[in-house]
Order: structure tokens, then C-alpha cells, then sequence
């Protein structure tokens, strides 16, 4: 039988196991949306801003481990969506991202609502199509959901023009794919491995350095067990939280910028390095010359290009992180009683961690009456569900949340750390609720990033998305704020956000719940409150406004080199 | 150090510019470039002169077959492969200078392909040392215009290079 090109569309997500979208309608994908109105086995929904949309299907992408799926119409609507394309892009989040196209012959004549997205999305997809021939939409469509979801995940752009959705061919999805310029080295070298686990056993001093390689190829049970296996300490980056139990004692937290003062000496001093699906980014290395100095590097990724362009590496190995992980347990398992050797070994190595650890634990001044925001984070930990998903925005609240909140389990913290995008909490977290209803969901936000998708409370509402909405409002940008007082000689150059919102009128204006504390002693109450309500609850927290994010390693300084907290 | 890389893509709109924004956007540069379809009319082969130390060629070659269109990236050493390149230019050939002219175009085996009362136009192939000594002996007589391929590549011996 034949099908036009938007049900065939529609087909291919359905085999594709898609059964959540995001998407905002427009001229250029309306047959794709008629077809949509009776196509029962797809939940469609309707954020405020294709923006918010794609950030929705990310949240989903991150919270799930499935490809995210967003919809937007050509043109503006189509551009729109490159902060969500480009934060997924970063971040290696497995997406399709459907745009509407003008009609084949108009492109190129500049026709109504008519942008060159595959031009536009050129540098921040992992690959994209224009698809000008329904008869290749199933093929394209086929190796759009490969792409995104094999080899170093990414976001792909399928651009549909107007014609092709009305087209009509016979659908027949294919079973297999073949690209031959694709093929994603998932097996890492047997030998390599070898070497390294060889290396790794000698060291006297080692780290393990993990980023969210771990998390996208969910590769954490293999970690917990390599690491506790040798008895070597881990510390992860931002998008590597979870990947490993911060409250076992081996963690040492975050490392970087804002990572743990012992976190940042451990990696210092370290004499080998194990960086597991990381790429060394400038927020975690600080000055590239001075970082691991005394290291021996081994680096697993599964992105050739991630090894060697930052730092040296004295063992690259290329694979998908767990495979790698499972060979090198393997090996270690075949040595044996050796390896109970090799973690005694290190116990003058985490003796002296556990030094650092005493010296600068990880604290901060609590006040009498004014709230501080890490305490509104760890008070959110305490009276949480275990397996609560916590979205942040970025910023301050962002440092706050992954020093402070403890995660345990990979999936769990969605935040945008490559690109850094402010106003991707709210979508995000929503996008995560769609996945999980039955789990707790909190975005944890900034005043200012809230108010950069704050009208996604609408989408909310609309779908019944039982979503937690945390601000910590200190009426500034805080970051900049931050690097404005250290840096600027305190000159706030826009960054106070001088008038005063209600945010409870307007969680109320959109049908939510809205809750505030001013006082220390109000948090408790105002967070049991939230949980307990079901539905959206926004929960506002004046906290102290000039608290500063500490740790810090100065841009550009080495790692050693923490302004710490007082 | 200057690298003469062959890179075979997919015979598909859009593909140049992926390869060509991969080094725009990474300040990678270009020093030359040479497209056209292969004996295989579904792929093209890419020839591009760049240059940068090891680990800047290292990122170029990783991030050239990172691309989804790419098939096959090589990035040539000089004893294992020919390399030419042609070039037609213009010279100024008057009076005194015309047998001049004529001479380092026999001596460099080059071909007269227009010739006016004041110009030869001259067409020569050849490795970009021999073709770059040409130029610089005809640069004194005055050279009007200068046109270049950039060099293309291929491997010596037996085997051919397929995706």
C-alpha cells in the first residue's frame, strides 16, 4: 500500500520505538501534523517555543537513554531550534530533530518561512539530511535513528520539504543499515587494554577520571566495579555525576573549576590517569601545561578525536567505554589474587586523599536567618526519592547543585555542561517527566535561567507534567556576578535583575502551585510541601545573594591553584 | 609542515562545504583544493593542501573521517606517492622577450596553448617544485595571469584506492 511521506514518517519513529515527541506545528509541516491528529501510538506534545521543545526531547534523551524526537516548522521555527541542536550536539545526546522544509522547488528561491537549516546545522549535528525524494525517506529515516544512537552519540537533523510529505510511495522500512563512511569503532584494542590494565596495576598513585562517555554508554556498573575491584579513587566531571556513587568512599566528587579541593590535588599528583569517556575540556583541565604533570595518561573514548587534542596520552584506547571497562575487568579478574595486592598498595596514596579530604572538606558558612542555596540543595537530597531526577539550568544554582546534591545513580543529573545553556532546566526536566511519570522530577534553576523558558509552565500544566520547579533566587546573574566581584573589582555590569517577580502569581497565572521560603528555617516546610503536592509546584528560595561558588580555579590558572572557601 | 591529503567522500550535495566548514570552523587551513568525481561515479576524491605540526594533522585526519560522508582519508608521505599539479599563465611576450618566453616554457615542457602579438599563454604540469621554478623564471618577464589545479595525489605501486 502506498503512504505519503508525513505517514511514512510517522512509521518509521513507531519502529523506531518513538513514543514521545516534541514538537510546535507550522505551514511547511502541517500534513505531517494532520496525519499526527490520527495516529494514536505517538504521545505528541506542545511546548511554548521549539527552543524549549528540542531541550524537552534532550531531557527525555539524557533521563531515558533513548533518541530524543523534537518537530519543528521551517524557517523560524527551524532556527529556533539550533540552542537546543547545539546543547545536544555538545553534550553527545542521541536526537533526530525533524524540520519542516519549503516545497523542493521552491528552495533556494528565499519563499516564505524558507531557512537553510541543513547549511545552518552544518557545524552542530552530528550529521543531517535533506530529504528531496519521498522514496529515500525510509532509508534516511533509518539512518538518522544509527547515527544519533551508535558510535560518540549526536544530534541529526532530517529537513523535510512540503512535497515530499504529500508524496506518496510504496513504505517498506529497512531492516538493516549499511554506511560506508560509518563505522564506529566499538571493540577496543585487546592489546591496549592489556597495556593499560598492565600500567594501571604498577601505578603507585592512580585516578580515575570519568566524564559522560560513562553515562551515554552505560558503562556504570562496569566502573563501580573496576574501581572498587583495584581500590583506585574516581572523580568525575559534570556530565559524569552519577556515573558513580559519591557517597562511597572512593569518590572524590567533581574535579575542575569547581571541583573538590581534593578532587583537583588528587589529579595533581596522581601518577597515572585514567580518563574514561572524557574529553579533557578547558573547565576541567585549567591550564593545560600544568595539569597531571607526574601522570602516565590512559584514555578511553569511543571519539577518536576526543584522544589527544587537548593533552598527551600514553595509551589511547578507542571503544565503546563499556566494552573496554568489561575486557579490563576480565583481565584483572584472570590475574586474580594480584589484584587485592595492587589495592593494598595504594593504601599510603588514599591515606594521603583522605588528608586532603580533612584539610578542605567540601563546606560552606551556614547563616542564622538568610538561606544559603547549598543547603537548599543538600535539604533537596535529604528529602527527595532516591531515584529522583534533578534537572539544573547553568549557573551558580548549576556549581551548587553538583557539588552538593550527591548523586548516586547515572541518569539522574540532566545539565547542559558543554554548551552551557541557560533556560535548558525547565524544558529538559519537563522532557524527563514525559519519560518517567511515575518518578520525582525537579529542575533546579536560577532566576535568570528560569525566565529564559518560563513559558514552557504553560506545556507543564497542559500535560500534567508532575514537575518540581526550584529557583534560588538571588536576584542576579549570580555567575557572572561572581566572576564580576573577583575579576571586575565588584563592577555589576548587568547583572542585576532588578525588578522583583511574584513568582507565585505567576506559577498561579499558568495553574500551578507556587510556594516560596525567605528564611532558613522555612525550607524543610516549603520542600516536603512541593513533594507532597502532585502536579507542578514551583518552589522559590530567596537565598543569600552575593554567595559565591567556591572552589574555584580561576580561568586559565592550574588546578592547584583553588580560591577556596573561607 | 605542509601535508598533501586525499580525502574520497561521497559523491553528494553538501559534501564539500562539511569538509570545507570542518576546517573553516576548527581555524584549520587550506592551502589548496582539488575536487572531481572518481572511477566509481558515486564517489569524488578530494585533494587538499594543508599545513600544521603533527598533532594539528593528527586532528584534521581524525576529524575528516569523523565526517559521515567521508570514506577514506590518507594523508600522503612524500617517497610513497606523485604528486602534480598544472597550471595555465599569462605572460608578457614582446619584442626582446618572446624567445625567452619560449625557452623556459621548452625548457620546463610546457605547452603554448594561446598566443597573441603581446602574450603567450602557457599550460605546464608537473610536480608544484617543478611548476613553482617555471613561474619564477617567467615572473621577471612580466606575468599577466597565473591559474592553478593545486596539486592532486595518487600512490605509487600497484594497488589501487577504493572506498
Amino acid at each position: 500500500m502506498k503512504l505519503n511521506g508525513a505517514r511514512i514518517l510517522l512509521e518509521c519513529l513507531k519502529r523506531e520505538g518513538v513514543d514521545t515527541i516534541f514538537g510546535y506545528p507550522g505551514g511547511t509541516v502541517i500534513n505531517l501534523y494532520d496525519e499526527l491528529f490520527s495516529f494514536k501510538e505517538i504521545r505528541h506534545i506542545l511546548p511554548r517555543h521549539e527552543q524549549a521543545g528540542v531541550h524537552a526531547a534532550d531531557g527525555y534523551a539524557r533521563a531515558t537513554g533513548k533518541v530524543g524526537v523534537a518537530i519543528a516548522t521551517s524557517g523560524p521555527g527551524a532556527t529556533n531550534t539550533i540552542t537546543g541542536i547545539a546543547t545536544a550536539y555538545m553534550d553527545s545526546i542521541p536526537m533526530v530533530i525533524i524540520t519542516g522544509q519549503v516545497p523542493t522547488a521552491l528552495i533556494g528561491n528565499d519563499a516564505f518561512q524558507e531557512a537553510d537549516i541543513i547549511g545552518i546545522t552544518r557545524p552542530c549535528t552530528k550529521h543531517n539530511f535533506l530529504v528531496k525524494d519521498v522514496k529515500d525517506l525510509a532509508t534516511i529515516m533509518k539512518k538518522a535513528f544509527y547515527i544519533a544512537r551508535t558510535g560518540r552519540p549526536g544530534p541529526v537533523v532530517v529537513d523535510l520539504p512540503k512535497d515530499v510529505q504529500i508524496a506518496q510511495t510504496e513504505f517498506k522500512y529497512p531492516e538493516t543499515v549499511e554506511i560506508r563512511g560509518y563505522k564506529p569503532t566499538v571493540e577496543g584494542h585487546p592489546k591496549q587494554i592489556e597495556k593499560a590494565v598492565a600500567a594501571i596495576m604498577q601505578a603507585k598513585k592512580p585516578v580515575i577520571y570519568v566524564g559522560g562517555g560513562v553515562i551515554l554508554g552505560n558503562a556504570s556498573a562496569e566502573l563501580v566495579a573496576l574501581a572498587k575491584r583495584l581500590g583506585i579513587p574516581v572523580t568525575t566531571t559534570l556530565m559524569g555525576l552519577g556515573s558513580f556513587p559519591e557517597n562511597d568512599s572512593l569518590s572524590l566528587g567533581l574535579l575542575g573549576m569547581h571541583g573538590t579541593y581534593y578532587a583537583n590535588m588528587a589529579v595533581s599528583n596522581c601518577d597515572m590517569l585514567i580518563a574514561i569517556g572524557a574529553r579533557f575540556d578547558d573547565r576541567v583541565t585549567g591550564k593545560i601545561a600544568s595539569f597531571a604533570p607526574h601522570a602516565k595518561i590512559v584514555h578511553v573514548d569511543v571519539d577518536p578525536t576526543s584522544i589527544k587534542k587537548n593533552v598527551r596520552v600514553d595509551l589511547p584506547i578507542v571503544g565503546d567505554v563499556r566494552d573496554v571497562l568489561v575486557k579490563m575487568l576480565k583481565i584483572v579478574d584472570e590475574i586474580g589474587p594480584d589484584a587485592e595486592g595492587c589495592r593494598q598498595a595504594l593504601a599510603s596514596w588514599t591515606a594521603e586523599i583522605d588528608g586532603w579530604k580533612e584539610k578542605h572538606p567540601m563546606a560552606y558558612k551556614q547563616a542564622t536567618s538568610t538561606i544559603k542555596p547549598q543547603y537548599v540543595i543538600q535539604r533537596l537530597r535529604a528529602l527527595s526519592d532516591p531515584d529522583a531526577i534533578v534537572a539544573t539550568d547553568v549557573g551558580q544554582h548549576q556549581m551548587w547543585t553538583a557539588q552538593f546534591f550527591g548523586f548516586t545513580a547515572p541518569r539522574t543529573l540532566l545539565s547542559s555542561g558543554g554548551l552551557g545553556t541557560m533556560g535548558f532546566g525547565l524544558p529538559a526536566a519537563m522532557g524527563a517527566q514525559a519519560g518517567f511519570p511515575d518518578r520525582q522530577v525537579m529542575v533546579i534553576c536560577g532566576d535568570g535561567g528560569f525566565q529564559m523558558n518560563m513559558q514552557e509552565l504553560a506545556t507543564i500544566v497542559q500535560n500534567r507534567l508532575n514537575v518540581k520547579i526550584v529557583i534560588l533566587n538571588n536576584n542576579f546573574l549570580g555567575m557572572v556576578r561572581q566572576w564580576q566581584e573577583l575579576f571586575f573589582d565588584k563592577r555589576y555590569s548587568s547583572t542585576c535583575m532588578e525588578l522583583p517577580i511574584d513568582f507565585i502569581k505567576l506559577a498561579e497565572a499558568f495553574g500551578a502551585t507556587g510556594l516560596q521560603a525567605t528564611k532558613v528555617d522555612e525550607v524543610d516546610e516549603v520542600i516536603k510541601k512541593g513533594f507532597s503536592i502532585k502536579g507542578p509546584v514551583l518552589m522559590e528560595f530567596k537565598v543569600a545573594r552575593e554567595e559565591k561558588v567556591l572552589p574555584m580555579v580561576p580561568a586559565g590558572a592550574s588546578l592547584t591553584e583553588m580560591v577556596l572557601a573561607s | 609542515m605542509k601535508h598533501t591529503i586525499a580525502v574520497l567522500v561521497e559523491n553528494e550535495f553538501g559534501v564539500l562545504s562539511r569538509v570545507v566548514g570542518l576546517f573553516s570552523g576548527r581555524g584549520f587551513n587550506i592551502d589548496s583544493l582539488t575536487v572531481a568525481p572518481t572511477n566509481d561515479e558515486a564517489l569524488s576524491r578530494i585533494t587538499l593542501v594543508t599545513r600544521g605540526d603533527e598533532q594539528i594533522i593528527e586532528q584534521i585526519t581524525k576529524q575528516l573521517n569523523k565526517l559521515i560522508d567521508v570514506i577514506k582519508v590518507i594523508d600522503f608521505e612524500a617517497e610513497n606517492a606523485i604528486e602534480r599539479e598544472m597550471v595555465l599563465v599569462k605572460v608578457a611576450a614582446e619584442d626582446q622577450s618572446r624567445a625567452e618566453v619560449l625557452r623556459i616554457a621548452d625548457i620546463f615542457r610546457a605547452k603554448v596553448i594561446d598566443v597573441t602579438p603581446k602574450s603567450y599563454t602557457l599550460e605546464a604540469t608537473g610536480t608544484p617544485a617543478k611548476v613553482g621554478a617555471m613561474i619564477e623564471l617567467l615572473r621577471p618577464l612580466g606575468l599577466k595571469e597565473l591559474v592553478s589545479t593545486g596539486p592532486v595525489v595518487i600512490g605509487r605501486g600497484a594497488k589501487g584506492w577504493k572506498g
